[in-house]
């Protein structure tokens, strides 16, 4: 279970998350929506430290930290529970589609090369990019690259998942494949976090949606009420405005 | 009589070969301890070290801003009147010295310029996957500064090779000293020192061809 209790984060004068309490159910998929600059990303960021909170507490699995006291071997064992698919996909551009997925096998669960590949393989082939093992990313398109960021993801066995808008970098014509991938590991359970503004995605495979607003959690429940019934009047204006620009999600 | 005495210089050739040694070696000492210093100037200047990291700039400055022959000059017959201990130096050392600390300074900017300019995601996801900065600087981000950084190097190199000729200033005879003593026994100034820059040059060619065999290795990942 992943819980998050009154996290705070600030960049200089502004508050970016004013006070995020959330909590995560093993296998549960939980999508956050909300206007850009809302602190979205950067709740996702807190989580596994790539910003550093300045008030809260967060529980991922057996580690129970405040994170204003998180020492680096807490950071380090946050890493280790979470997973991280970028925006702009961030893979090892000197290593192979084989390699970005193993790397972390290797270097930090510290498994002999051999099996390390063996499991990359298995990756690879449920993404079905099995023939692109020995390809750079330079080589391969967005939705390719995209995948074997999931893939980088799903070596790691993490508690949670967490992607940070994984589709938003990507021509439309890849969007599809990457959203179908994350469907498939939504149906296997994995537990995901998920920062995206695919609202056909939210309503389709979140357990829960997540509305934020201004640094803080507005509102949040099954897809089915927030979106046909959403109660507070900035989730309503919202959804509005979003779905008028996404006329195939609304019903 | 020809224009040129061609057999003057084929037999130049290997009386001159026999002083390459020493104008490798020095340049080869000079580069190894320049890269040296200059990774660690350039990590203290990546990391911003308080205090070094001004001592690293005015460093540079120094070094970048004033002639080699001047350091050469300074450090052989200068700090010696200074500093009582490097009374014995000789040529050799000093442009050892001379050479390190000047590529040292050049090369430091441009390997902190191929550190910095590794894409930050990809540091990122290395932390977000939980590798420590060691492991990510190891795995991630010098392999790919390296491969950014080798080309230009390489040019220091080169460069390094042919300022190894100053050491003559200082009385040392390599490459350049010993054709300077080979011309002024025949008075064949032309044909000896057209000799000697051919060898330079074919050495500097060789490089090259190294170079870019070298670059095309490294740059395996990013062929489409």
């Amino acid at each position: 279970m992943i819980k998050v209790a009154n996290l705070v984060k600030r960049f200089g004068d502004t508050t970016v998350l004013d006070g995020i309490d959330l909590e995560i159910e093993q296998g549960e998929i939980i999508v956050v929506i909300g206007p850009s600059g809302t602190g979205k990303s950067t709740l996702l960021r807190c989580l596994n430290f790539l910003e550093r909170p300045d008030a809260g507490r967060l529980t991922l699995g057996d580690l129970d930290v405040d994170v204003t006291r998180a020492t680096k071997a807490d950071i380090l064992a946050a890493r280790r529970r979470t997973a991280f698919v970028f925006q702009n996909y961030a893979l090892f551009a000197n290593k192979t589609a084989l390699e970005n997925i193993a790397e972390g096998l290797i270097v930090v669960n510290r498994w002999p090369k051999a099996k390390a590949h063996a499991r990359a393989r298995e990756i690879l082939e449920r993404i079905g990019l099995a023939d692109k093992a020995d390809a750079y990313p330079a080589s391969l398109s967005g939705g390719q690259q995209q995948r074997v960021g999931i893939g980088r993801a799903m070596a790691a066995q993490a508690e949670v998942i967490l992607f940070d808008e994984p589709t938003s970098s990507l021509d439309p014509e890849w969007v599809e494949e990457v959203l179908a991938l994350m469907k498939r590991l939504a149906a296997e359970r994995q537990t995901m976090l998920v920062v995206t503004h695919e609202m056909g995605f939210a309503r389709d495979v979140a357990d829960r949606v997540v509305f934020m607003e201004g640094g803080r959690i507005v509102e949040q429940g099954p897809p089915s009420q927030l979106f046909n019934a959403p109660r507070d009047p900035r989730t309503r204006d919202f959804l509005r405005k979003v779905l008028a620009a996404q006329p195939a999600v609304s019903t | 009589m020809s224009v040129l005495d061609f057999d003057y210089m084929l037999g130049l050739v290997p009386i001159l070969l026999s002083y390459l040694p020493l104008t490798l070696a020095m340049a080869a000492a000079g580069m190894v301890l320049a890269l040296v210093l200059a990774c660690g100037l350039a990590v203290i200047r990546v990391l911003g070290i308080p205090g070094l990291n001004g001592a690293t700039l005015l460093f540079i400055s120094f070094f970048r801003g004033t002639p080699l022959l001047v350091q050469l000059f300074l450090f052989y017959y200068g700090l010696p009147q200074v500093l009582a201990f490097l009374t014995q130096i000789d040529g050799i050392t000093a442009t050892i010295m001379g050479l390190t600390l000047h590529f040292a300074a050049y090369m430091a900017e441009s390997i902190r310029a191929a550190i910095v300019g590794v894409d930050r995601s990809q540091t990122e996801a290395a932390l977000s996957i939980g590798m420590t900065n060691g492991q990510l600087m190891r795995r991630i981000v010098l392999p790919q500064a390296t491969r950014v950084a080798v080309p230009t190097l390489m040019n220091y190199f080169i460069d390094m090779i042919k300022a190894t000729s100053l050491a003559f200033t200082l009385g040392v005879t390599e490459l350049m000293g010993a054709t300077q003593k080979e011309a002024a026994g025949s008075f064949l100034y032309f044909e000896a020192f057209i000799t000697v820059a051919v060898i330079y040059w074919g050495i500097v060619e060789l490089l090259a061809w190294c170079q870019r065999r070298l670059e095309w290795r490294l740059n395996e990942a990013y062929r489409r």
